[in-house]
């Protein structure tokens, strides 16, 4: 392998934060950017678990940041912050998405329902029942969105919609392994998915 | 993230009105990629233009008898469409299988087409690549390239399209209709809207600043048997590493479009001449001319036999 | 209380809540989003401000200039700390890098520096503002060319690398004069943790005194660690982790969002929080190294072996220490004649550590192929080589060390059984559903057993409730409920009477979790003070501790008795004790075992791999909670499944780094990889290993799964590919070699 693949001199100033921006993309660079004036802000309306809540925040704020860092509603979670584990997942008008990956603005007026908005200790949700009754998690992290992530697919599904492993796009059938690759948007690292199968099926009335 | 101003519009007319205001603008609809590469300033637009509420939200059937997909119609409205399922099940069946139930509940049509690549190296802004940062090189040509592509691919880079919809898209000769930021509209055929790298790949696809996707319509159905068959090495929520799509005909004619194989979804309409040969002969025309690294060789392999097996599942 | 001689009877062994698969006593929070991790600490700490790390963008050099005026001129920055203003630190031993770079960059995305903002947003954008030039020197990156000039590492004990090398007999000799040989070589990948909560610390300080939130397993070692490397005392730091989202391994020392987070607070004097970006976790953090193993095997037709031979090399960065994965190869067989050997290279890449059953995970997954390739050699069924090269004492050691206990016969007969395994074809590529070439695979599991000191405080008050108190973490391994059933059953007192509190270094130090012996280690430490109370509460009531019994929130001497909450009083009653084992680890080896049992299909055109079934029968000492013991189980499965199949940190030999830094990159396993597991405990106490007779279960499900897995792959299809992770482009070069 070629260890001088790039010249020590080029690599140093290649390296580092805004250098990097520079090259990379020279039409919208840190010099563009208000540095001394606060970032632009946006207000939004937000209905979360049935309260409305109005928030001005900067407009770069994701709907996960908003739920977490302003309504204090820390149940979503962020695992990646890019769209690939799926601890974030809320709620949107019934249906599932990535919090992180959308910002608050863009909800103005939306209803949103998270985690606790499903259930609470004293008061649990079916899914909720279901997955402490299975052993369905373990560190917990990824829980509220595997959760949420359940309760958008059940109804999903109840609407026919197909996935990737129905035989009949007109007729998915309620199967576990209709269940697995529907949740598959939700990482377990602790690898509880055999136990969060089992939880989802007993609610969602699904034949292994 | 750097910071952007933000505005919602209510019309195409006011999209078109607040890109011409705003030369370096973005439109934002599902966000689930754009916003991805913002975070990592990979993509710096200092304004946001919110289109989710244009409307475009609609398939309607086309006098032609295609369908006509608004822009912002999610993927999963798509894949879940009555007359999507029936007429054009491969487009169903490829959007199905691409990322992940969440994703398809926001990701839209038009953003779907203008995916840009995951090539780890255009993910990393420390790392020279061309396409991310032009003139600074191609990481990816003496790096970590399994994933990336051996067809239509040039030295100055060597990223595959993301998108599994593109490939049915494309199989199917969609086309997508804009409207510029002077209100001028046009149809641009799917084959002409995603470009090859060549010397320019940070130019991914035909559209010109501040052109607004409108619509994908579709020409009338095809009638076969419609197959989408994606290969991965995990079994869900994963990009391809190949990928087919496939329209078969009783009478041995047909259709194949691959993914995962180059910088826009690849097709080769001279090859489908051979369908009646068997997988193998379409392959080899598919293939030609494929320029592979040791990493990613077998992609020509598991491309013919990807095509295989579609071929036996049409038979079955 | 010693742990020093054999467990006799004891209030334990009534199994009225202890053994009993009840639900998690967390479970409610963990399911409503009530539990709190370290970055949502808005109790306790409501105005912190938000910090956020730049990394390192080179591997190895030095930072030859760092302009932070821009960022500090940025919107809401209010502080930028670097190793320029950051005040005098020192690298913890623990740790083999340094947390934050400067002016020397010791591996790619060592914190550079942390902007401290009013918002996430302005903090992230900040970051990006600094300015660093660099001056790279070259480093070593490919384990390949570096095992070339590797060494002999120096003796760790404190790793569980006490002795690199081992030999009994004469291995050479007996491997040259065997007529049955197997001498292969494997590789493993480096693996990430890849944990759900990325690692996450909220600080704060008032005057010297500092308080970290943190994500955690082992809160004594973050205090030590912070108090080594910011050179303050032990009084001043306050380390509190009542809820950690995954660790496995990645969260045994403090990390860079620690020192990030008090450095920053220290900075903005108020109190700031830090969180790992998902793409800086893979290189600012530890990984599992990749390894390269070279077994053999030398046997008669009979299959006993007579030597048996592991040698594996890996890296690390300069000070750091090996992957020890030859290590269960000196107990899992037998043999007259064995060697082991670790070498050690050094390689830039980022700190290379433990990860979940660190050694045994790869050294599996390359023993477990090699007694398949055996068993085929020898033609003789794979579960029947591994029973006949059972072994009841450590083979190094002789007879005069046998194991506590050891049933890998049992669990190898019961788990063949279960799943269905004569059905197998030992001809690979028999076996056809539909597309599929179906095949099946086993191997054995081993994980040795570890116990640590652990001290606990239990007190009672005057309704009657149980408070537990220690510094012991759930790090999902459901220690709040295993810790609550054994102080229920010392207690006499259901599981709902039960408080527990963990995670916080106020609390008597514990084991902590890792290695595994968290469980069993932690539940002694309560088991030891619940005695002391015991005792206080007997000789309160005036009874003899010895023979008085604790039953429904009371205690029974005779015909006479008093209830708890009595007793007690409003000033309640308190004990503290520590478990501390000695002796009985070195007269008896320890270890859990298990088997494998894996179905694997391979498509026959395009040579996908899918795991179709799996399961397993495990041993391990008394199950404290068959629930959460099996949980633990099937994860490990999972994430074995992971390591067979797709989990690589790729190595960028260019530039020093794991270029699939993202989750995207990185692939784990997600709900479509993973089938319905049937995992089955063997009933079993273990008197010699804790007063609970238990022993640790939370890592063997991953010893040895990824070699079932592979071991089914190829008797799906016919290839035997021995560089992990088992890829399509592998098998599809397999075919066409044959």
């Amino acid at each position: 392998m070629d260890e001088d693949f790039i010249p020590v001199s080029r690599r140093g100033i290649l390296a580092g934060g805004v250098a990097t921006a520079t090259i990379a993309t020279a039409p919208a660079s840190a010099q563009d950017s208000p540095q001394d004036r606060p970032p632009p802000s946006a207000t939004t309306r937000l209905k979360v678990n049935g309260r409305t809540m109005t928030l001005t925040v900067d407009t770069r704020t994701t709907l996960l940041d908003a739920l977490r860092e302003h309504a204090h509603l820390t149940g979503a979670k962020k695992g990646c912050d890019h769209g690939q584990c799926g601890a974030c997942t809320v709620l949107v008008a019934g249906r599932r998405i990535n919090s992180c990956l959308t910002l608050a603005a863009m909800h103005d007026g939306d209803e949103i329902t998270t985690i606790e908005g499903l259930g609470r200790p004293d008061d649990l949700h079916p899914l909720q029942a279901a997955f402490v009754a299975h052993d369905s998690y373990q560190c917990g992290y990824c829980t509220p969105g595997q959760i949420c992530s359940a309760a958008g697919m059940l109804a999903e599904l109840k609407a026919g919609v197909p996935s990737h492993v129905s035989a009949d796009l007109d007729d998915p059938r309620a199967t576990a392994d209709e269940v697995r690759e529907r949740m598959s948007g939700n990482i377990c690292r602790c690898g509880a998915y055999s136990n969060i199968i089992e939880a989802i099926s007993e609610v969602g009335g699904i034949k292994a | 993230m750097k910071p952007f101003t933000y505005e919602r519009v209510a019309t195409p007319a006011e999209a078109a009105a607040a890109a011409l205001k705003n030369p370096k603008a973005r439109f934002i609809a599902g966000g689930t990629n754009l916003l991805d590469l913002m975070k990592l300033e990979i993509e710096v637009p200092p304004h946001l233009i919110d289109i989710n509420r244009l409307g475009l939200d609609k398939i309607k059937e086309t006098d032609q008898g295609g369908l006509r997909i608004g822009a912002l119609v999610r993927n999963t409205d798509l894949a879940a469409d009555r007359r999507v399922r029936k007429d054009y099940a491969v487009l169903s069946r490829a959007l199905l299988s691409g990322a992940s139930g969440q994703l398809r509940n926001k990701a839209t049509t038009a953003g779907n087409l203008l995916q840009r690549t995951r090539c780890p190296y255009f993910y990393d802004p420390t790392m020279p690549c061309n396409k991310r940062a032009p003139g600074s090189g191609c990481s990816a040509l003496q790096g970590f390239n399994r994933n990336l592509a051996i067809l239509g691919t040039s030295d100055q880079c060597i990223a595959t399209h993301p998108s599994d919809m593109a490939v049915a898209m494309r199989l199917l000769d969609a086309t997508v209709e804009t409207v510029h930021a002077d209100g001028r509209t046009r149809a641009i055929p799917i084959a002409s809207f995603h470009r090859l790298p060549g010397t320019t790949p940070h130019i991914e696809t035909d559209l010109a600043p501040g052109e607004l996707i409108t619509a994908v319509v579709l020409p009338p159905p095809l009638g076969g048997t419609h197959i989408y068959r994606k290969v991965r090495d995990r079994a869900s929520y994963a990009f391809a590493l190949v990928s087919v799509a496939a329209v078969l005909q009783r009478d041995g004619t047909g259709r194949a479009a691959f993914g995962g194989l180059a910088h826009k979804p690849w097709r080769v309409e001279a090859a489908e001449a051979r369908m009646a040969q068997g997988p193998k002969a379409v392959a080899d025309a598919v293939l030609a001319g494929a320029r592979t690294t040791p990493q990613n060789a077998f992609k020509t392999v598991l491309a013919e036999r990807t095509l295989a097996a579609v071929f036996e599942q049409a038979r079955a | 209380m010693k742990f020093d001689s054999p467990a006799t009877t004891n209030p334990i062994d009534r199994l009225k809540v202890v053994g009993k698969p009840i639900d998690r006593i967390d479970g409610k929070l963990k399911t409503t989003g009530t539990a709190p991790y370290a970055y949502e600490r808005n109790d306790v700490a409501p105005n912190a401000a938000y910090g956020y790390i730049l990394g390192a963008s080179i591997a190895k050099g030095r930072i030859t200039s760092l302009d932070v005026s821009a960022a500090k001129r940025a919107p809401g920055v209010i502080a930028v700390v670097t190793y320029q203003n950051a005040g005098k630190l020192a690298k913890a031993k623990a740790h083999t890098a340094r947390l934050l770079a400067g002016p020397e960059v010791q591996h790619f995305d060592q914190a550079v520096a942390i902007v401290v903002a009013e918002t996430f947003e302005q903090a992230r954008d900040a970051s990006r503002r600094i300015k660093v030039r660099y001056a790279a020197t070259k480093g070593a990156y490919d384990l390949a060319v570096a095992i070339k000039t590797a060494q002999k590492p120096a003796p760790n004990p404190d790793a569980g690398a006490d002795k690199p090398d081992t030999a009994v007999g004469d291995f050479a000799g007996a491997f040259a004069k065997a007529s049955v040989q197997l001498d292969e070589t494997y590789t493993t990948p480096d693996q990430c943790h890849a944990m759900m909560e990325p690692h996450a610390t909220t600080a704060a300080w008032e005057g010297d005194k500092l308080t970290v939130w943190t994500s955690n397993q082992m809160i004594a070692w973050a205090v030590r660690d912070l108090t080594e490397t910011l050179l303050i005392p032990k009084e001043n730091v306050r380390v509190i982790s009542p809820y950690i989202g995954g660790g496995f391994g990645s969260k045994l020392w403090i990390r860079a969002d620690a020192l990030a987070a008090i450095l920053g607070a220290r900075a903005a004097g108020r109190p700031v929080k830090v969180a790992l970006a998902r793409t800086q976790i893979f290189n600012n953090t530890t990984h599992r190294p990749a390894t390269i193993q070279r077994i053999r095997i030398g046997c008669g037709p009979d299959g006993r072996i007579a030597a048996i031979g592991h040698e594996s090399w890996s890296g690390d960065l300069p000070g750091g220490g090996p992957e020890t994965a030859a290590n269960q190869t000196r107990l899992l067989y037998a043999g007259e004649n064995r060697m082991t050997a670790h070498r050690l290279a050094v390689l830039d890449l980022p700190e290379g550590n433990a990860m979940r059953a660190p050694g045994e995970a790869p050294g599996l997954m390359a023993l477990e192929i090699a007694m398949d390739e055996l068993a085929e050699k020898l033609k003789i069924d794979p579960v029947e080589l591994r029973i006949r090269n059972d072994v009841q004492y450590d083979p190094e050691a002789g007879p005069k060390r046998p194991f506590s206990h050891r049933d890998l016969i049992g669990c190898l007969r019961t788990g063949a059984q279960r799943f269905g395994w004569d059905k197998r074809s030992a001809t690979p590529g028999r076996v056809r559903d539909g597309r599929w070439l179906v095949g099946l695979g086993m191997a054995a599991a081993f994980r040795n057993n570890i116990s640590m000191t652990s001290a606990a405080r239990v007190g009672i008050d005057r309704k009657g409730v149980v408070t537990v108190a220690t510094d012991m973490t759930d790090i999902g391994t459901g220690s709040y409920t295993v810790i609550a059933q054994t102080a229920a059953e010392m207690m006499g007192v259901d599981v709902e009477k039960v408080v527990v509190l963990l995670g916080d270094s106020s609390f008597p130090a514990s084991s902590g979790s890792g290695g595994q012996w968290g469980g069993n280690s932690a539940s002694s430490g309560v088991y030891a003070a619940c005695v002391k109370l015991r005792e206080a509460l007997a000789r309160k009531a005036g009874f003899d501790p010895a023979t008085a019994v604790f039953d429904d929130g009371k205690i029974r001497s005779g015909n006479k008795s008093a209830t708890l909450a009595e007793l007690a009083g409003d000033a309640g009653l308190s004990a503290e004790d520590t478990i501390e084992f000695e002796g009985l680890d070195k007269a008896y080896a320890q270890s859990t075992f298990g088997a494998h049992f894996v179905e694997a299909g391979v498509d026959a055109q395009t040579g996908e791999i899918r795991v179709r079934r799996m399961g397993g029968a495990f041993a391990a000492g008394r199950i404290l909670n068959p629930k959460s013991a099996r949980s633990q189980v099937i994860g490990a499965m999972t994430m074995g499944v992971g390591a067979a199949l797709m989990e690589e940190a790729v190595v960028d030999k260019r530039y020093g780094c794991f270029i699939n830094h993202d989750m995207a990159g990185y692939e784990v396993p997600v709900h479509a990889d993973i089938p319905h597991q049937d995992v089955v405990f063997l009933d079993e106490v273990d008197d010699k290993s804790s007063p609970l007779k238990a022993k640790g279960v939370g890592e063997l499900g991953i010893c040895g799964v990824g070699a079932a897995v592979a071991n089914a792959v190829y008797n799906a299809c016919g290839v035997r590919v021995r560089e992990y992770p088992i890829t399509l482009d592998k098998i599809l070069a397999g075919w066409a070699k044959v």
